[in-house]
C-alpha cells in the first residue's frame, strides 16, 4: 500500500469490520453466558427461559466469526478509509449537538431544548442570520406544542419554563 | 363472490368523511416523508404511530397505510429531479429518470413514474383482494410449528437473497432476535439480560430501533456525503401528462413482468428495493437490441419497470402482514406493530373477527392509490421546492421530529437516548453493508417466533423433527432450507456451468 503524504489515512474499512464483528462476538458471548445462567436447557415443564436466546447467541457468534474470517481472507484487496477526516467532522457536527440536545431535554424540557437546538444548528452550520433563524427555531416547537399537547393530548417532557406557564 | 361483497362493505367504511380526510392527510405527509432525506416510510410511520393511539384502528391504519403509499410515490420525485433516491427502492429509478429530466423531459419521467407506480400498486391490491382471504382461510389451520416455519421461511429468504455476504444478514438478524429477547420472558416471567436495570425491563421497542436506525442513521450518512441539492426543475403540464399516458400502453410487457416480480418479492420478504432492481434488469434484458443502449440514458421504459415493481412489492408486502402476521417489509412491520398497539391480534383471525378493519383497509388501498396519483401529479412543484430548502435547516428539524417520535412511544426519555444509540449503529452498519431490514423484522417477530418455537418444542418434547412432521410444515421448512443455502447452491451451479 503506498502511503504517500497526500493520501489521507484514517481508520480503514477492514479495521472497522474487525471492530464491529468483535463487538458482536463479545455481545453473543455475554448473551450465551447470561442465558446459560438462567437455564438454557430443558426443564420438567419445557424449554427454560434461556433456551431460545442461547441458540440465538450461538448463531450470532458463528455469523460474527464468519465475517471476521471473510474479512481476513479478503486481505489483498485494497482497503479504503472507513470515513474521511472531513466527513467525520461533518458527522460529529450533527451527532454531538444531538447528544447534548437529548441530554438537555431532561432538564430544560423538550420545547426549550428544541428551540435552542434548531437555532444553534442553523447558526453554526448554516451560517444564517437571526431573522431567518428566529421564525423557524420558534415556529417548529410552537407547532409541535399545538399538535401534541393541545390537539392530540400527548405530553412531551417539560422543564421550568413550561411549569412557569402552568403546564 | 364473497370478496366482492366484502370489498363493497369495505368501501363504505373507507369512504366515511373522516377516513377520507385522514387518507388525504396521510398521502400528503407520506409524499413529504418520501421526499425528505432521513425520513422514510418505515420511520415516518413509526414517528406518527403514537398520534393514532386514540383513533379507531380502522381510521388509524387507513392514515398510516396512506403515508406508506405517499412515501412510495414521493421517492420518485427526488430520484427524477435531483438524482437522489429519497427511498432505497427508487435508486433504480434514477438510472433513466434523471437523464430524462436533464433532457428537459422531467414531466414525462414523473408522469411515467407515478402512473407505473399506480399500476403496480393496483395489480398488487387486486391480488390482495382475492388471494388474502384464501391465504387467511388456509392459515387458520396453522399451529405453532407451521407459524414458526413461516417465520423461518421469511428469515431464510433474507439470507438467500442477500446482496453481499450472507453472514452479515445472519448477524443483523440474530442481533434483532437477541434484542427482542431482552426483558421479561413472556412464558416463564423470568428476566433476561436486564442486569438489574429498570429501563431494560420493557425490552427494546422496535419502533425506537426503526426511528434511530433509519432516521438518525440516514441523517448522519447524508451529512457525511455533504449533499447539496441541485435539481432539474419540473413543470407538470396537462398536455405532457396526457401525451405520456398515450405512450405508456406500449410498455405493457415490461409492466406485466415488473408486476409479477414485484408481487412475488413483496409476498416473500424480498422487499421493494430488490424488486425495483430486478424489474429494471428484466426490462433491459428483454429490450430489443436497438433499444438496449438507450437504457441509462433516458429510456422511459427504464422508469416504468422499477417503479411498477417497487410499488407492486411495497403493496403486496401487506398480504403476509394481514393474513399471517408476518410483515414483508420494515414498513409493514411497523404497521404490524401498530395493529398490536391498537389491540388487534394480527393473523388469519383478523379476516373472521375484524371484517370492517381488514376490508376497510383493502378498500382504502384502492382509494388511497387513486388519490395518491392525483395528489402527486398536481403537487410536484411544491414538493420539489421543499427539497431546495438547505440541509442545515432540514436536518435539525428532522432530528427534533425523530426525538418526539421516540419519546412518545412509551413517554420515556431512555428511549430517546436509545434512539441516538441506534442512529450510530445504523450509520456504522450501513457503511459496512450490514442490512438493516432483517434486524428490524427479527426485532418485531422475535417474541412470537420464540413463542411458536417453544410451543412446537413442547408438542414434540424437544424433537426438531416436528418441523417435518406433516407435508405442509415440511414443505415450508424444506423451502426455507433451500433458500438458506441458496448462496451455496448458486455457487455450485455456477461452477458446474463453467466446467
Amino acid at each position: 500500500m503506498n502511503d504517500s503524504d497526500k493520501v489521507e489515512r484514517t481508520v480503514g474499512v477492514r479495521v472497522m469490520e474487525y471492530v464491529v464483528a468483535g463487538i458482536v462476538l463479545a455481545f453473543s458471548a455475554l448473551l450465551m453466558q447470561q442465558s446459560d445462567k438462567i437455564g438454557a436447557s430443558w426443564a420438567s415443564d419445557g424449554p427454560q427461559s434461556g433456551y431460545f436466546p442461547f441458540r440465538v447467541g450461538a448463531i450470532l457468534a458463528i455469523g460474527a466469526l464468519a465475517v471476521i474470517v471473510q474479512t481476513a481472507l479478503a486481505r489483498n484487496q485494497t482497503d479504503g478509509n472507513f470515513v474521511g477526516r472531513g466527513a467525520l467532522r461533518d458527522v460529529m457536527a450533527v451527532l454531538l449537538p444531538s447528544a447534548i440536545y437529548v441530554a438537555a431535554m431532561t432538564w430544560i424540557g423538550f420545547y426549550v431544548a428544541s428551540t435552542v437546538f434548531i437555532g444553534a444548528f442553523m447558526w453554526w452550520l448554516g451560517k444564517y442570520r437571526l431573522p431567518v433563524i428566529a421564525p423557524i427555531a420558534l415556529g417548529i416547537p410552537v407547532a409541535l406544542f399545538l399538535l401534541f399537547e393541545l390537539w392530540f393530548k400527548v405530553p412531551l417532557p417539560k422543564g421550568p419554563l413550561e411549569t412557569m406557564f402552568g403546564y | 363472490m364473497d370478496e366482492i361483497q366484502a370489498l363493497f362493505h369495505g368501501f363504505t367504511v373507507a369512504a366515511q368523511p373522516l377516513n377520507l380526510v385522514l387518507m388525504m392527510v396521510g398521502i400528503l405527509l407520506g409524499v413529504l416523508i418520501g421526499v425528505l432525506p432521513g425520513l422514510g416510510g418505515a420511520n415516518g410511520v413509526a414517528i406518527l404511530l403514537p398520534l393514532t393511539f386514540s383513533m379507531s384502528p380502522t381510521s388509524a391504519i387507513i392514515m398510516l397505510s396512506c403515508i406508506y403509499w405517499g412515501a412510495l410515490f414521493g421517492g420518485a420525485i427526488t430520484s427524477v429531479l435531483f438524482n437522489i433516491p429519497g427511498e432505497p427502492w427508487s435508486v433504480a429509478t434514477t438510472f433513466d429518470g434523471f437523464p430524462m429530466a436533464k433532457q428537459g423531459k422531467a414531466g414525462e419521467a414523473l408522469t411515467a413514474a407515478f402512473t407505473s407506480s399506480f399500476v403496480g400498486a393496483l395489480v398488487a391490491v387486486l391480488m390482495i383482494t382475492f388471494l388474502a382471504p384464501l391465504v387467511a382461510k388456509f392459515a387458520l389451520k396453522f399451529g405453532p410449528p407451521e407459524y414458526f416455519s413461516v417465520a423461518l421461511l421469511t428469515f431464510c429468504s433474507f439470507i438467500g437473497m442477500a446482496k453481499g455476504t450472507p453472514f452479515k444478514t445472519v448477524v443483523a438478524m440474530m442481533l434483532g432476535f437477541a434484542l427482542a429477547g431482552i426483558g421479561l420472558d413472556n412464558v416463564t416471567g423470568q428476566l433476561r439480560m436486564t442486569f438489574g436495570t429498570e429501563q431494560l425491563l420493557r425490552g427494546f421497542d422496535f419502533l425506537i430501533a426503526v426511528i434511530g436506525l433509519f432516521g438518525i442513521g440516514e441523517i448522519l450518512l447524508t451529512m457525511e456525503e455533504g449533499l447539496n441539492f441541485k435539481g432539474e426543475s419540473a413543470r407538470m403540464k396537462m398536455r405532457v401528462v396526457i401525451d405520456t399516458w398515450k405512450e405508456l400502453p406500449r410498455y405493457w410487457a415490461t409492466s406485466i413482468r415488473s408486476c409479477l416480480v414485484g408481487c412475488w418479492m413483496g409476498i416473500t420478504p424480498g422487499g421493494a428495493t430488490p424488486a425495483s432492481f430486478m424489474g429494471y434488469g428484466l426490462a433491459k434484458r428483454f429490450a430489443k437490441d436497438k433499444d438496449k443502449d438507450s437504457f441509462g440514458r433516458g429510456n422511459i421504459e427504464g422508469v416504468v419497470a422499477p417503479e411498477t415493481a417497487a410499488h407492486a412489492a411495497g403493496t403486496s408486502a401487506l398480504l403476509p402482514m394481514l393474513t399471517l402476521g408476518i410483515p414483508g417489509s420494515p414498513t409493514a412491520a411497523v404497521l404490524l406493530g401498530g395493529l398490536i398497539i391498537w389491540g388487534l391480534q394480527p393473523g388469519p383471525l383478523l379476516f373472521v373477527e375484524q371484517k370492517d378493519f381488514v376490508w376497510g383497509l383493502i378498500a382504502s388501498m384502492y382509494l388511497g392509490n387513486i388519490a395518491g396519483l392525483l395528489v402527486v401529479l398536481t403537487t410536484v412543484p411544491f414538493f420539489a421546492a421543499i427539497l431546495r430548502i438547505p440541509f442545515s435547516i432540514i436536518a435539525p428539524i428532522i432530528i427534533v421530529i425523530c426525538a418526539v417520535g421516540a419519546y412518545t412511544v412509551h413517554n420515556a426519555m431512555f428511549d430517546v437516548y436509545l434512539m441516538l444509540g441506534f442512529g450510530v449503529v445504523g450509520y456504522v452498519f450501513k457503511k459496512l453493508d450490514y442490512p438493516l431490514a432483517p434486524l428490524v423484522l427479527a426485532l418485531v417477530l422475535g417474541d412470537r417466533a420464540e413463542e411458536n418455537f417453544r410451543q412446537s418444542m413442547l408438542i414434540s418434547q424437544g424433537n426438531l423433527s416436528v418441523f417435518w412432521s406433516n407435508p405442509l410444515v415440511g414443505s415450508i421448512t424444506g423451502l426455507s432450507m433451500i433458500l438458506l443455502f441458496w448462496p451455496l447452491i448458486s455457487l455450485i451451479l455456477q461452477k458446474l456451468k463453467t466446467k
